[in-house]
């Protein structure tokens, strides 16, 4: 039963993180077709925020303030990636629409680019980000087992996401030109939307996201320049299997892939583990070639 | 009389996420018949022209090419039992020339093995220049099929169709975008092609059907409405109603094309 | 028709590619007598990654399918020529790193790369397979595009880990290294070198006219067909999956080829030459040459590894900016690649004539 519970908070857990992760790809890849390689690297530039707000506080703020710093590392690494991505978008990416797989290639130059930038700007080798006192220790739910509250934190996080996602796509204004822009680019500039002006904003929101997710990451241990490259191909599966332009399945795809992963490495070892998850999705992709949640259209291509 | 159909659609029916597109639609197509499919948008012309050719499987009923069920069969299969399909836009394969077109489509096998060791018969050759020639693309044989114009685009791949000598025809609108010469041209191929072949053609240009029609159906939301000569059609009060009552309309955005 | 018959007795543009052709062939077989052996080396080294990229060309340039999953087929080659030789250093006896983690035997499937052309066999063989499965399961299912494309960078990911996780069996990060002969002939000595170059010369000309007549034929007329439009090649009645299977599997075994070649001249394999970051690398080749020019294709991979080569150990960092920025640019700019822009440049100049009749010829 312990083994039990604790598989599955670790599972939950893993989840979490793939799906933090895979959100901000979800709205570049799922609703622009666009293959952002560098969205791992837009981790690491979150990552590197905290890091960043770490320091300062270290530096210029008493210490008894220094527990906090984390509450304000989050919307800054959600800037600092925001602005990264927006700045991608207007010099790159909007030459590739249409082109999903140039796209992959040159977004995964840029990525090359930024990491290089990072090793010369922090060094090659990892550095470590203090967690803040509040996030250290666990809830103890039974004898000998401990959820960690870093790992509470980042499910929190990712649920926090979601909500405001959800809203900003389903309930804002802002977000109702996003929706009409993706379903119907012409129809929507007919009718007045600026859609470079939605284009740039909904790539600079998924680059925030990723941004968000570095700065999650921080807490689980320390980073690197190639930080990112460790969760791309992960977050792009989660995408694959939760199938494109919904946000639910971009969560079931994460929640299943964490599980399984769980599972399964329980069960065998690590390398073998990750050898079955690949395999099971490649044998649920013959029953659901789109993925989980599918968008059904009539038009073919 | 059943002997002599050559495609029997039978009670087909058509979903797209709880949307009927085709509801028990029934067809029967004779041993070279020129066919016409009419009806307003969204009657479910298009659908059922995707259900022959295996594009959408449909969610009840039966589609059956001389003896066979070919319900459940693929594209490719359906297309090498014999049934050719024209798009409404013209698809051809732009990146390759003209001649390459013609040589792919060509009736031949078409396994993997089959076109690794093909190498140009003396008579494929030949059948190949004969429909450049009919097609009226002699002169464009090298060039990259990309780089014609739409008019030429459309006659390539009725050309395509032709070399794969299937037995039925399925065309969208084949003369969407044809000048009234080329229109005319289209019309008249088609009554000779009929004479070896059957053909479904759905269409909206009603002087087009008029003209060159001899059965033709009407389909509305989805349903088959009426089935007879073009004489017939027109004198009926609910295909006037729900569509020939439009007529004039559709002339009107003919003679402005 | 008069235009083809032009084209076909059009010979002085053939003859100058033929004598071109040849003249790359003799310039090749000579390059021993010009060159030192450690370039000898590289070259040879350059020409094995050029057999990778005439491969992925058949796949990405000719059939419009981008495998981000070479580095693996490479990789697989790879290792099934560098068993081959650890077992012909060791003597058949279990290799160094198999008793580091403790296995005194050794492993059954191990057994049979003691012989050279099994070893061979299966290094085409194992790639092969792996893709033709995986090409089932996905073109089958008409799984393509960017979904293809990313799952054969999870195969990546998921295939590298399963090379370090079993370390037992596969040597796990450091790779196999460590061989002392191949066939009886010492590996490192200049001679055995210069036979391993010539063999791969040979290789890579046997697969550039393989490949050639691949293209040339009706079967590469259906992949340039499957590239622009699938759904309209199954209309006429082919099955593109199948067409996408069979070239990924024959790529995927070029890229074998290509891995026994490189064990051979570089001397070790390690998962870190087979990675994401490798496999991505090779399509760089590709994009640079030219995608749909094999010529192109086989120049772009010589000619990066060669600037590789030049600059990376001096500028290392400078080395990865400038890969980064070079994706961008080509893709950006060139996506035809140098090859494209050569084309576009002679198309430019030929274009006048037959455009003139081109606007005639509607008018008549």
């Amino acid at each position: 039963m312990e083994v039990f519970l604790l598989q599955l908070f670790n599972g939950l857990s893993i989840s979490s993180i793939l799906l933090l992760v895979a959100l901000g790809l979800a709205i570049t890849f799922g609703l622009m077709k666009v293959i952002n390689m560098a969205h791992g690297e837009l981790i690491m530039i979150g990552a590197y925020s905290t890091y960043l707000t770490q320091n300062l506080f270290q530096d210029y703020l008493p210490k008894s303030l220094f527990d906090w710093y984390f509450v304000l590392a989050v919307p800054v690494s959600f800037v600092i990636a925001f602005i990264f991505g927006l700045i991608l978008e207007i010099s790159l990416i909007r030459f590739l629409y249409g082109r999903p797989l140039d796209s992959l290639l040159a977004t995964w130059g840029v990525g090359l680019v930024l990491q290089q930038l990072a090793r010369s700007i922090f060094g090659a080798p990892n550095v470590a980000v203090t967690s803040p006192a509040w996030l250290n220790g666990g809830m103890k739910i039974m004898d000998g087992t401990l959820l960690p509250y870093k790992r509470i934190f980042i499910i929190a996080l990712v649920i926090a996401c979601l909500v405001s996602m959800y809203f900003y796509i389903y309930r804002s204004h802002e977000g109702r030109r996003m929706r009409a822009v993706m379903q119907n680019r012409d129809m929507a500039s007919c009718l007045g939307v600026s859609t470079r002006r939605v284009d740039a904003m909904t790539f600079a929101i998924g680059s925030g996201i990723a941004g968000i997710a570095g700065c999650a990451l921080t807490l689980l241990g320390p980073i690197g320049p190639s930080l990112g490259t460790y969760y791309i191909v992960d977050a792009f599966m989660v995408v694959v299997l939760g199938g494109v332009g919904k946000l639910v399945g971009t969560v079931l795809g994460a929640t299943g892939i964490g599980m399984f992963n769980t599972l399964f490495e329980y069960w065998t070892n690590a390398s073998l583990g990750k050898v079955l998850v690949f395999v099971c999705i490649v044998a649920f992709l013959q029953w659901k070639p789109m993925g989980l949640v599918a968008m059904r259209s009539r038009s073919l291509d | 009389m059943k002997e002599s159909a050559i495609l029997l659609c039978d009670d087909v029916t058509v979903e797209f996420d709880g949307f009927k597109a085709v509801q028990g639609m029934n067809l029967k197509l004779e041993k070279g018949e020129l066919r016409f499919l009419i009806g307003p948008n969204g009657a479910g012309k298009t659908t059922i022209l995707d259900v022959i050719c295996g594009k959408v499987r449909p969610s009840g009923g039966r589609v059956t090419f001389g003896k066979v069920d070919i319900t459940k069969k693929k594209e490719h299969q359906i297309a090498e039992l014999g049934i050719g399909r024209k798009f409404q836009a013209p698809s051809i394969f732009p990146s390759m020339t003209v001649s390459e077109n013609l040589e792919i489509a060509m009736r031949q096998r078409r396994t993997v093995f089959a076109t690794l060791f093909a190498k140009m018969a003396e008579e494929e050759r030949s059948r190949i220049d004969g429909q450049l020639t009919m097609i009226g693309l002699q002169n464009k044989a090298d060039w990259r099929a990309g780089g014609l114009s739409h008019g030429e685009k459309q006659w390539l791949e009725i050309g395509m169709m032709l070399l794969q000598e299937p037995e039925i025809l399925l065309l969208d609108e084949p003369v969407a975008g044809m000048t009234d010469k080329e229109t005319d041209k289209t019309g008249e191929l088609l009554h000779e092609i009929a004479r070896k072949r059957s053909i479904v053609v759905v269409e909206h240009d009603m002087e087009f059907v008029r003209n060159f029609a001899s059965k033709v159906t009407v389909m509305h939301e989805g349903k088959l409405l009426k089935e007879g000569s073009m004489d017939e059609i027109q004198r009926d009060d609910r295909v006037a109603e729900v569509y020939l009552g439009k007529r004039r309309d559709a002339d009107v955005s003919r003679s402005t094309a | 028709m008069l235009m083809r018959i032009q084209m076909k007795k059009f010979t002085p543009q053939r003859i100058w590619i033929l004598i071109a052709y040849t003249a790359a062939a003799a310039a090749l077989f000579s390059a021993p007598l010009f060159v030192s052996d450690f370039r000898l080396n590289l070259l040879a080294k350059f020409l094995a990654f050029a057999i990778v990229a005439l491969g992925l060309d058949l796949i990405w340039g000719f059939t419009g399918i981008l495998s981000l999953g070479h580095g693996i087929f490479f990789g697989l080659g790879a290792y099934a020529m560098a068993m081959y030789l650890k077992l012909a250093a060791s003597g058949g006896k279990p290799p160094d790193f198999m008793g580091w983690s403790g296995l005194k035997e050794l492993p059954l499937f191990w057994q049979p790369f003691q012989n050279f052309w099994f070893a061979v066999a299966m290094g085409i063989a194992i790639p092969a397979f792996l893709a033709l499965v995986l090409g089932y399961f996905t073109f089958r299912n008409r799984i393509r595009g960017v979904y293809f494309t990313i799952l054969t960078q999870a195969l990546v990911i998921i295939t590298t880990t399963l090379l370090i996780g079993q370390q037992a069996f596969t040597g796990g990060t450091n790779g196999i290294t460590g061989y002392s002969t191949v066939l009886g002939y010492s590996i490192g000595s200049p001679e055995t070198k210069r036979v391993l170059y010539y063999v791969t010369v040979a290789a890579l000309i046997a697969i550039f006219i393989f490949c050639r007549y691949v293209i040339g034929s009706r079967f590469g007329k259906v992949l340039r067909a499957i590239r622009d439009g699938e759904n309209r090649v199954r209309f006429i009645g082919y099955n593109p999956a199948i067409y996408q299977m069979v070239v990924f599997t024959i790529s995927a075994g070029i890229a074998g080829v290509a891995g026994m070649l490189f064990v051979l001249h570089v001397g070790i394999i390690s998962p870190s030459m087979l990675g994401i970051v490798p496999s991505i690398e090779m399509v760089l080749w590709v994009a640079i040459g030219g995608r749909g020019t094999l010529v192109g294709a086989a120049l772009g991979a010589i000619l990066m590894n060669w600037a590789k080569s030049e600059f990376s150990t001096a500028y290392p960092q400078g080395w990865l900016f400038f890969m980064g920025l070079l994706f961008v640019v080509v893709v950006v700019f060139l996506p035809k690649g140098v090859a494209g822009l050569i084309g576009q440049i002679k198309f430019r100049r030929k274009r006048r004539e037959p455009n003139h009749e081109g606007v005639r010829n509607p008018a008549v």
